[in-house]
């Protein structure tokens, strides 16, 4: 390590600290991403409801609107928690474009020549799989929630609106469903293990184990999510 | 053996860079990189030109003053090796071999391939370091520390502080570095009551410098010519927190 140029003061030059530090920004990376994969565990487990029936199905979506009352009014949890998972996004996004930023700014000149990268293929599309996968959410919630772009688009008939948005002819659409979901798995294979390094749950002993295990919880999350779409569109669902 | 080379050449801080090629026709696999750099630079003094400016010191892997992107990798292609170790049996007889300084905001290039690393020392004034009285040597068993937390730390300062975790990343983040001197500090009991503070001025000082944030790709220990393990960012992260949380003190 050498010192070539002195400084005229020899001092530090004056430069100002960004706020938050980067170590504080990888904390809400972290932070937001379990609260929204906890989330995502619990939407593919409650889509695989469609294999009981449209009935189980329905009453299930009814329910999530029901839950805590009568303790709580109707509605309360479900928007507590759709305030929660939107903090959650904003916060990521939010982290991820300063983050971006400063790394864009920490190499203003490109090598000249580009190595075979070093690091996994998920690593290195994190910040392009995190943009398909929050657009795919945009048409998600207009699609399935508010019903706006589906087919059938009646509320509460949540069966049939599955049916007719992943029909076989409507093939593009689970098309892009199926891409969107392995964007998000790709994101998940490194975001899972990478948020407990973040926090600084890893160990030189436990860090192949729970990148293995980041790997077999985002395929089983994936196979949950495509079971559904695919069953569908292959006519095992109708 | 003979060796095309293109070398980035600029001559003087902030002045416009381009990449040069050259031609060495009598280099030898038994040569290290950087003599290959000599020898080409015999020739190019010889004929009236500027010699490359490159950074190196000790050439035998433990001063951390080399630094050269070689085909796009710190250090060159071979694990585990700095420049000044790489010998030229790793390349093929007529390769084309690309030579890069490190590419960071916070190593502004000085000159060719030399870079001014002057904000590793700034990092480390900030808190990589034990306060210690001076005076006798206190008998080195009158501090026990155990076996596993010495091979750590041990492990942590194998860290020469040549740059290129920086040069490898992607974000051009320094954390492998930050990792590698609060790992090797923090296992051993002189480090510990500093601790803290250490941490929260070492990430200010690195953040202020312009080195980005750690996205954990793993490309600063894949190039790292001392193998610092990853993990050493988790132990920063995880000091961070500790400090920076809880009614001790806030950042």
């Amino acid at each position: 390590m050498v010192s070539l140029v002195p400084r005229t003061n020899g001092d530090a030059p004056t430069r100002r600290t960004p706020r938050p530090s980067s170590v504080q920004l990888k904390y809400v990376m972290a932070v937001s991403g379990a609260v929204m994969f906890l989330y995502l565990v619990a939407h593919m487990v409650g889509n695989l409801k469609i294999f009981f029936g449209a009935e189980s199905l329905d009453l299930y979506a009814a329910w999530l609107r029901v839950v805590g009352a009568p303790a709580l009014p109707e509605q309360t949890v479900l928007w507590l928690v759709r305030v929660v998972l939107l903090a959650a996004v904003v916060g990521h996004i939010v982290a991820a474009t300063i983050l971006a930023r400063r790394a864009s700014r920490a190499r203003p000149v490109k090598y000249a020549h580009r190595s075979r990268v070093a690091g996994s293929y998920a690593a290195r599309t994190m910040r392009w799989g995190g943009v398909i996968v929050a657009l795919f959410i945009v048409y998600h919630i207009l699609d399935l929630t508010t019903g706006t772009l589906n087919p059938n688009g009646v509320y509460g008939e949540v069966y049939a609106n599955l049916v007719a948005d992943f029909a076989p002819q409507r093939w593009y659409v689970t098309a892009f469903y199926v891409v969107s979901i392995l964007a998000l798995t790709l994101h998940l294979r490194h975001g899972l293990w990478s948020a407990l390094q973040s926090l600084g749950r890893t160990r030189g002993g436990n860090l192949a184990a729970l990148r293995a295990t980041a790997n077999v919880v985002a395929i089983a999350l994936a196979a949950g999510f495509l079971v559904v779409p695919l069953s569908i569109t292959f006519g095992l669902v109708s | 053996m003979r060796l095309t080379l293109k070398i980035w050449r600029q001559e003087a801080p902030g002045a416009t860079g381009r990449m040069v090629g050259y031609q060495v026709d009598d280099a030898d696999e038994d040569m290290s990189f950087l003599e290959l750099l000599d020898v080409l630079n015999e020739k190019l003094i010889l004929s009236g030109d500027e010699p490359v400016a490159f950074d190196h010191d000790c050439r035998e892997g433990i001063c951390g003053s080399c630094a050269m992107v070689i085909n796009g990798e710190p250090h060159g292609p071979q694990k585990a090796t700095t420049a000044c170790q790489l010998h030229l049996r790793h390349f093929r007889d007529g390769e084309t071999i690309v030579v890069e300084p490190w590419r960071a905001a916070a190593f502004p290039v000085v000159k060719d391939l030399v870079t001014d690393r002057s904000a590793f020392d700034r990092v480390i004034a900030a808190g990589g370091y034990i306060s210690a009285p001076t005076g006798a040597a206190p008998d080195a068993h009158a501090t026990p520390v155990p076996k596993a937390n010495a091979d750590r730390a041990f492990t942590a300062a194998a860290c020469i502080g040549c740059g290129a975790c920086v040069a490898a990343c992607p974000n051009g983040s320094a954390s492998l570095f930050l990792g590698a001197k609060i790992t090797h500090l923090g296992e051993l009991p002189q480090g510990r009551p500093e601790q803290d503070d250490r941490v929260v001025r070492m990430v200010e000082q690195h953040d202020a410098e312009g080195f980005g944030g750690c996205t954990n790709t793993g490309a600063c220990t894949v190039s790292c010519p001392k193998e610092i393990p990853l993990d050493v960012i988790s132990q920063l992260n995880r000091d961070y927190l500790h400090a920076t949380t809880g009614s001790r003190r806030s950042a």
